[in-house]
């Protein structure tokens, strides 16, 4: 990490945490790896480690602060995660796959940043899943599974994402994922007892566990849904213009 | 009910109407049975569109004897083939011959000024080249020309300096001559490519891969002589030896998505039938052979390039990723992948269309609707129907009135097979103001947001038809 830091600009080195960032940024660039990712590059694969970028909300929860292309991520508990995981790296030009999810709610989707013109579904693969998700891991950045495959089966997935510098994501547990975030529901906001208000925002905690030294535990508080069906952080409540006019 | 009415209008003077998307590659398909069969009668069969063919008139007259011979005949062995109706016109000019099939009449040579010189100018707009969406017979009509032949009364200056090129074709047309001059110089051999194909082609998914590289190379081959396609000639050859051959006239030139398109289309329907329907047109093995093959050609300046790319998507990607979609389609099925366009509705699912994948996809449409649920939307949309009860806190069964009211607050779910869930909070009822006038629909039907214990929130729908029953549409987790 500390041989990217020193080609940083100087006038954006404020704190650390703009470090990271920038490291973050850095490394989501064409071409470029961070210091973790060349070692894994050097075991093989040439397009694993670079990062598929995510919404800025989901940076810490994330042990490289982005999607690590030829990994496998499980996400339990909540399906508005899975889908924001794809949001970012859609609306930059990657394509997605979602297979095996007959009852995804696309406009969801839409309205958590996800660009629906390159996400591709197949809801019913029936006998077929594992071919099928094998040949969307030839061609695109990131596929979700939304149905549970035996632990033999799962192996050869994520070797064939790994292969092929792709992003496994399964909607619930999956064996020898890489990361694991695992949802906890928490209270919604913006309805009432007697009928009024609408759905508006939920916390969540989302846990990150994981294995390989990249990956510490980590435990965040994000609104999934928050305001207008994005993601959001906690207390980010917008703050009221007129506030700054006093 | 008309062609380009609008939804509503036509669920209203039918309300049984069941509402297909737009398919050109199922309606090409479910058309070519149609084709074939007037191929056999007559020949030099041109496909205008999915359910309009033209044939040259003159020689199939003289061979059956009349025009009324050839007429009867036609429909006859039409229906004979396909147990379809068809109408028959016969007229100068291909404008004027789909609106003398539309009435099946037969209008004599010269006379075709006459025969449109009453009927309104709404006729126009099904001619009318793409880049007019339309409006051109919307401005004629609000300029008080309500028929074709007020329109044919101006004089050809004033139509061309008013309303530049497309009015010169609209006025072309409503005078009954055909919307390019004849040119009857035949398109050099040369201009025809041709591939060929070992081991035979016998799959649709390969067939559209190979529509887009010969697409591209006939479409290149034109632009180095600038000039573009209107009319095409599709033709294979099959293991067999068997030769097909069809011709597919364009409204206006196409571009190498439209050939592609067309060869595809083409060949979706020639692979799909059936050889037990008795039909002459389905190859009996696979395809060795291919050549398309330019019938008329005009000049490039015609052809409506696409400046920029829509979306800001990177095109190695976009054709990796297709390769791949085309890939799981042959696993799966054509239908079994597809990507989503938004469009306008109430319900979470009702905004959703799925496009498969390799079909034309529509632009999103981002009009404002009355009536749809605020964002946050569900995350889960079931596909099938979950029926609940929902009960108040003595556990009397509540519903929505007419006026869209809860009768009781709701307090409990209760689903068959699990245990009841505690209502946490509610919010709505937002009705659902649609189809209530349809004594087949559901009635008086209401949305309602429910968070129940352990966090979970769901939405609702209520339905008053014959007896009244919730349903789980969708979770928003």
């Amino acid at each position: 990490m500390m041989s990217v830091r020193s080609l940083m600009v100087p006038d954006d080195t404020d704190s650390f945490d703009d470090a990271d960032n920038t490291v973050a940024r850095l490394a989501s660039l064409p071409g470029l790896n961070t210091a973790s990712g060349m070692a894994v590059d050097a075991a093989g694969a040439t397009a694993v480690g670079k990062l598929l970028p995510v919404v800025p909300e989901l940076t810490d929860v994330l042990p490289h602060r982005g999607l690590r292309r030829g990994s496998t991520v499980s996400v339990i508990g909540s399906r508005l995660l899975v889908l924001s995981l794809l949001s970012e790296a859609t609306a930059r030009g990657s394509w997605a796959a979602v297979v095996g999810m007959p009852d995804l709610g696309v406009v969801a989707a839409a309205e958590l940043g996800v660009e629906v013109s390159r996400l591709a579904l197949v809801p019913a693969p029936g006998a077929e899943l594992v071919p099928a998700v094998a040949a969307l891991l030839d061609g695109l950045d990131l596929v979700v599974v939304g149905r549970g495959v035996n632990g033999r089966t799962a192996r050869q997935l994520s070797a064939r994402a790994r292969h092929r510098g792709a992003v496994l994501i399964s909607a619930g547990a999956w064996p020898g994922v890489d990361v694991e975030l695992r949802c906890e529901g928490g209270r919604w906001s913006g309805l009432g007892t007697s009928g009024h208000g609408f759905l508006s925002e939920r916390e969540v905690t989302v846990h990150t566990s994981g294995r390989g030294s990249a990956v510490r535990p980590v435990t965040a508080r994000l609104l999934a849904p928050g305001a207008a069906g994005r993601l959001a952080r906690p207390g980010e409540t917008e703050s009221e213009p007129m506030l700054e006019a006093g | 009910m008309r062609r380009e009415m609008r939804r509503r209008e036509a669920q209203s003077c039918c309300p049984d109407l069941a509402v297909l998307g737009v398919d050109p590659s199922r309606d090409a398909r479910l058309f070519e049975p149609v084709a074939a069969a007037v191929e056999e009668l007559v020949v030099g069969v041109e496909v205008v569109r999915p359910g309009v063919v033209a044939v040259p008139a003159a020689g199939a007259v003289s061979y059956f004897g009349s025009e009324h011979e050839l007429v009867e005949r036609m429909v006859d062995h039409v229906s004979g083939r396909t147990e379809l109706e068809c109408q028959v016109g016969i007229a100068d000019g291909l404008f004027t011959a789909v609106l003398a099939a539309r009435r099946g009449v037969v209008v004599e040579p010269g006379t075709a000024a006459r025969f449109l010189d009453p009927l309104p100018i709404i006729e126009l707009a099904s001619a009318m080249p793409m880049e007019d969406n339309g409006e051109l017979v919307d401005l004629l009509r609000r300029l008080g020309l309500r028929t074709l032949g007020q329109f044919a009364e101006l004089s050809e200056r004033t139509v061309s300096s008013r309303f530049g090129r497309v009015g010169m074709i609209a006025h072309r047309l409503a005078h009954g001559l055909s919307e390019r001059p004849i040119d009857r110089r035949p398109p050099p051999e040369e201009l025809a490519v041709v591939e060929t194909f070992d081991p035979p082609l016998d799959r649709v998914d390969a067939a559209a891969f190979v529509a887009k590289t010969l697409a591209k190379k006939l479409h290149a081959e034109l632009g180095q002589r600038d000039l573009a396609c209107t009319r095409l000639s599709i033709y294979a050859v099959t293991e067999t030896g068997e030769e097909l051959a069809r011709t597919w006239r364009c409204a206006e030139p196409v571009n190498e998505g439209g050939i592609a398109d067309r060869v595809r289309w083409q060949f979706n329907s020639w692979l799909r039938a059936a050889p037990a329907d008795g039909l002459a047109s389905g190859p009996n093995s696979g395809v060795v052979k291919l050549r398309l093959r330019p019938e008329e050609l005009v000049d490039a300046s015609k052809l409506q390039l696409g400046l920029w790319r829509s979306g800001g998507g990177d095109d190695e990607a976009d054709e990796r990723a297709g390769r791949a979609l085309v890939r799981v389609q042959g696993m799966l099925g054509q239908t079994a992948v597809s990507t989503p366009v938004l469009v306008g509705g109430r319900g979470p699912g009702e905004r959703v269309r799925l496009v498969p994948w390799g079909d034309p996809r529509d632009d999103v449409d981002e009009r404002p609707w009355p009536g749809k649920l605020p964002a946050p939307s569900p995350a889960t949309v079931f596909t099938e129907q979950v029926e609940i009860t929902v009960v108040d806190s003595r556990g009397r069964p509540i519903a929505v009135t007419e006026r869209s009211q809860l009768t009781r607050p709701p307090r409990r779910i209760e689903m068959t097979g699990r245990s009841a869930r505690q209502v946490i909070g509610w919010a709505g009822p937002w009705p659902v103001d649609e189809r209530w006038w349809d004594p087949r629909g559901d009635g008086v039907r209401a949305r309602v947001q429910v968070v129940v214990d352990q966090g979970d929130a769901l939405l609702l729908q209520f339905r008053a038809h014959t007896q009244p029953r919730w349903i789980i549409e969708g979770e928003y987790t």
